[in-house]
């Protein structure tokens, strides 16, 4: 008998799910960069209204998040068979189905088969699976080169930089940096190239179509699995992925296993949700769909390399599952007051923004990314947006509170924040700890004594001073006014203002 | 009709004028306000800053001081989203089902005070006036936990003397978020700099809102900019009066 154990949780050495430094540190460069700032406002502005409009015309969107969010939550919860159902649809259809624990297994299955075809080199779909895994630099370290097709992910690729939007990986370039990074690392691009879009798309296209008629192995990964017939599904905008899809001889998939679906009639109502959240088009302009091996027509090899990587860790808790659910559509991205004003490299992970601050820290393990659920300002915008309805800003209470019971749990010394946080609980625990402890604020009279407000405080509290100022506590608090005025247990004092402070500035 | 008046702990301490006007509105529309004096704080802030287990004493405190009430209403978005979204889950996560099902009754019974007023009273005039130029924000859990939609901004348009003016991006968050303001401190800025900016658009003498979270901290940035628009809770401007004007 074989024991399991608990379902791991993504690797360490390799991918992107971790950042180098914590969310407000990397915030805070992201802040300082006014460039990075005027891009992201622009191009979420501009995806927001998009969006918007889209799906204010669809009279039942509601019923059909509700229609999305159930199909999804009803495959979780029989995951395993769906999954078994379509390695066995792949496998009768002709392809390979392989099943990789982690990322580290999942790039040794694809090095694998990418030697056994004798090729040095791929061409790639857009995919954020692979990303997470960082199967690129595996790929380079085995000595394969790998070529990204996705116009966004090609600039990301050419400027040596990272992607920092699940949808428009390059959302932090604007046309006149992506024009510098195609004249410096492009071979063979015109030295007159100006930073008209349809010039820039233009020079791409001429770039990778000799790619796509040389390559002889393609990676891509996947939007959709469907289990009742095994078959793939990839959704993009430019053609370059049904390019890789069709052309090459060898197909490798790499599909993370919260993809699958269970039957083509789900399609209709994934689709319908994905391409309005998403690019805010009514219908998505390329919708690929493949099923195993066909003679003569389309890759003659195609493996489907079933990823794991720390959802399965995720799915095993019921308050953080639904992150699962998630299409990749970007809306909740695009809709954030955080992710507009930081960018997505701040989050430290392939997957940014709100859907990122609660599946990042699952897929690798909650003190891996404990900074990432407080990243927020819980204003529910992403919740609203969401196509599969999942309940971010609950998820992220959820996720703190992880945080602290596992700090809490590693027997490490109480935190400052603990310590103040149990302090103001006991304080709050009874109406006479309470009020002597707003007897004790109202010291913060002296501090304002003179200017009628508060400027400056001491650490913690000089993260709100910095930029903020604080009212003067008033003379008397709410209940001491009540006891005043209303002791004898009720009874009208229409007209008396009270002895506070008014509520504001002067 | 007999209400509890929920003053939430942040008005209580910083903010009791908007709680002397929240009792004088209620009292002036004819009902009945009494103050619990068990309630501390609903633990809102414990709850989102990861401290649960903190907050179910504060839970369980807050669902016995207004057990007894059959109408509870609060001057804030975010205390009634706290006790109608968290309260039940919370204890729920800690194991106390009992608590959890008292909890789910208290909230049921709590209402935001634009909500009370429009839904519970079926008041859109409070007979109110308020002779200045005003523009209002939606605070977020006001708009998409409480789904308070218009309410406010209809109880605000029968304001005798009211100019009521619009405030551009009003949707988007203040960058308030409780701790959110002191561990994200830099985000948090960034996020209220745009919304002063808009503020300041209006020409607006004051800025109203349901929260007094909220507009301590866009008031505690005007204040710092030495901003001329004030804060001023939609409470207080729904209690004022002629006779006080």
């Amino acid at each position: 008998m074989t024991f399991l154990g608990m379902p791991v949780h993504a690797p360490r050495d390799v991918g992107q799910l971790r950042g180098d430094e914590s969310f407000p540190d990397a915030a805070r460069k992201a802040l300082q960069n006014s460039g990075l700032r005027g891009n992201l406002g622009r191009a979420t502005a501009a995806i927001r209204a998009k969006r918007a409009a889209v799906v204010g015309e669809v009279p039942d969107w509601q019923q059909l998040r509700e229609a999305g969010r159930d199909l999804k939550v009803a495959t979780m919860a029989r995951l395993d068979g769906y999954l078994e159902q379509l390695e066995e649809q792949v496998t009768a259809r002709g392809g390979v189905v392989h099943w990789a624990r982690d990322a580290n297994e999942a790039n040794a299955i694809v090095i694998d088969l990418v030697r056994a075809t004798g090729s040095d080199e791929v061409v790639k779909v857009k995919s954020m699976a692979t990303q997470e895994i960082g199967l690129n630099e595996a790929l380079e370290a085995a000595g394969i080169a790998a070529l990204e097709t996705d116009l966004a992910e090609l600039i990301v690729q050419l400027g040596h930089d990272k992607p920092s939007h699940i949808l428009v990986p390059a959302i932090h370039r604007n046309r006149a940096e992506i024009r510098e990074i195609f004249l410096r690392e492009m071979p063979g691009v015109d030295p007159a190239l100006t930073d008209e879009p349809r010039v820039l798309a233009m020079a791409a296209r001429k770039h990778l179509r000799a790619k796509f008629l040389t390559a002889r192995v393609a990676v891509s990964g996947a939007n959709f699995g469907i289990a009742e017939t095994g078959t793939l599904s990839v959704v993009e905008s430019e053609g370059n992925g049904r390019m890789c899809l069709t052309l090459p001889q060898t197909l490798i998939t790499v599909m993370g296993i919260e993809k699958v679906v269970p039957t083509w009639r789900d399609m209709e109502v994934f689709l319908q949700l994905l391409a309005r959240s998403a690019t805010g088009e009514r219908m998505n302009p390329y919708t690929s769909f493949w099923t195993g091996v066909h003679p003569g027509d389309g890759p003659q090899e195609f493996h489907l390399v079933l990823l794991d990587n720390g959802r399965t860790a995720t799915l095993a808790d019921p308050a953080g599952r639904d992150a699962l659910n998630c299409i990749r559509c970007s809306a909740c991205l695009n809709v954030c007051p955080v992710y507009e004003r930081t960018g997505g490299h701040a989050y430290g992970s392939v997957y940014p923004g709100p859907i990122g601050a609660v599946l990042s820290p699952q897929l690798t393990g909650i003190e891996d990314n404990a900074s990432l659920p407080f990243a927020s300002s819980l204003c529910g915008a992403c919740y609203d947006v969401c196509p599969v309805m999942i309940d971010i800003p609950a998820m992220l209470v959820h996720l703190r509170a992880q945080h602290v019971e596992a700090a809490d749990a590693a027997h490490r010394l109480p935190t400052p924040e603990a310590t103040a946080m149990r302090a103001v609980a006991w304080s709050m625990g009874s109406p006479r700890r309470w009020r002597a402890a707003q007897r004790a604020a109202r010291l913060g009279r002296l501090l304002g004594r003179r200017r009628g407000r508060i400027s400056a405080l001491p650490p913690p509290l000089s993260a709100w001073t910095s930029s903020r100022d604080l009212p003067v506590p008033p003379a008397e608090t709410f209940r001491e006014w009540w006891v005043r005025t209303h002791s004898d247990g009720g009874g009208s004092v229409a007209g008396d203002a009270g002895g506070g402070g008014e509520g504001g500035t002067p | 009709m007999r209400v509890a008046l929920f003053i939430t702990c942040l008005a209580d301490t910083l903010y009791p004028s908007v709680g002397t006007a929240t009792v004088r509105l209620l009292e002036r529309l004819g009902h009945d306000v009494v103050f619990p004096e068990e309630q501390t704080c609903c633990g809102q802030m414990h709850v989102n800053t990861g401290y649960q287990r903190e907050a179910v004493g504060l839970i369980r405190r807050h669902a016995a001081a207004f057990e007894p009430y059959d109408a509870i209403v609060a001057p804030s978005g975010s205390c009634v989203g706290c006790v109608r979204h968290q309260h039940e889950t919370v204890a729920r996560r800690a194991g106390d089902d009992a608590l959890a099902y008292r909890a789910a009754a208290v909230a049921t019974r709590t209402y935001e005070l634009s909500e009370f007023l429009v839904d519970v009273l079926g008041v859109e005039d409070v007979g109110a006036s308020y002779p200045h130029r005003v523009t209002y924000h939606p605070t977020c859990h006001s708009l998409r936990m409480l789904h308070v939609g218009d309410k406010p901004l209809r109880l605000l348009r029968n304001v005798r003397g009211i100019d009521l003016v619009e405030l551009p991006a009003a949707d988007q968050c203040c960058g308030f978020g409780g701790t959110f303001a002191l561990k994200n401190s830099d985000t948090s800025t960034a996020m209220l700099a745009d919304k002063m900016r808009h503020v300041g658009d209006t020409g607006a003498d004051v800025l109203t809102a349901g929260d007094s979270s909220c507009l301590m901290h866009i008031g505690g940035g005007m204040s710092r900019l030495r901003a001329r628009t004030r804060t001023v809770h939609l409470a207080e401007i729904l209690a004022a009066t002629e006779q006080q004007a």
